[in-house]
């Protein structure tokens, strides 16, 4: 991926992670969120992993951030007015946040192996769905199957939660 | 000027700061819960980066780009429940601010 792509992508991602907090309303927080996740399935192809973008977009950006707008409509929020400063969540969240950005820091100057360059592909165009779906019905064959369990449960879960009164 | 693993790796760990400050910051639960979202897409970015990093006979690694795969759906699934439950208590309490939740509270 060149350089200058990998820059436009990241900070597209990071600048409009920083708007999903600091926006007030909801809706432009959620909107805002789409760019982000449009931003991160940019730099996925840029890793030459095009199934999961392909896949980031459909379901993140697609289905996951529906949800949430058709949330947010449902509830008919309005954009949150000002409360009392939360000043220990600021103060909490923020020492957290950069004392493990300054871990991070720290942790990858001390890397080499991070150092090293793109290694370059065995093939130039790699059949990517094909490899990907090998592995998971070979290897993972078995938590393919959990997941599907999973999201059974988790669809009648939903249906379970969202009835008026249960009986 | 030569992109390493080191670049992305630090993208995701910005990213994911920004999601856990947001959600110590934020106090309506739907910001809280996209702030989430952006913490479990920074784990997917480092994934499918030492997948990329990392070559198996010329090609990435592709067991990080399946467990990738998983964790997006366990996320769907997530959200989905999640959202049912925020509804479910907008309905009894109508409200979505975490401070007017506390009931549990010592």
């Amino acid at each position: 991926m060149s350089p200058i792509l990998f820059y436009l992508f990241a900070a597209l991602t990071l600048v409009f992670a920083v708007a999903v907090v600091a926006n007030r309303n909801p809706v432009a927080s959620a909107l805002c969120l789409v760019v982000s996740f449009l931003g991160l399935a940019a730099l996925f192809v840029g890793l030459d992993a095009y199934f999961i973008a392909v896949i980031q977009v459909l379901v993140y950006a697609g289905a996951v951030m529906v949800l949430f707008l058709f949330i947010i409509m449902l509830l008919d929020l309005k954009a949150e007015e000002r409360r009392k400063i939360n000043l220990p969540g600021y103060v909490g969240g923020g020492l957290v946040a950069v004392a493990f950005i300054a871990q991070l820091w720290f942790i990858l100057g001390r890397f080499t192996a991070g150092h090293a360059p793109f290694p370059p592909l065995a093939q130039e165009n790699v059949d990517d769905v094909h490899n990907v779906g090998m592995t998971l019905f070979s290897t993972h064959n078995l938590p393919f199957q959990v997941i599907g369990a999973l999201i059974l449960v988790a669809t009648i879960g939903v249906v379970v939660l969202s009835k008026r009164e249960l009986k | 000027m030569t992109l390493t693993l080191n670049h992305y790796l630090l993208v995701s760990g910005l990213l994911f700061a920004i999601g856990f400050a947001g959600v110590m910051f934020r106090r309506n639960i739907i910001i809280i819960f996209m702030c989430l979202e952006l913490m479990l897409n920074a784990a997917n970015l480092s994934l499918v980066a030492f997948s990329r990093f990392n070559l198996v006979n010329g090609l990435p690694n592709y067991n990080a780009q399946v467990l990738v795969f998983f964790i997006i759906t366990v996320a769907a699934a997530e959200v989905a429940v999640g959202l049912a439950i925020i509804v479910a208590l907008y309905r009894a309490r109508q409200t979505t601010h975490v401070e007017d939740i506390n009931s549990l509270k010592f």
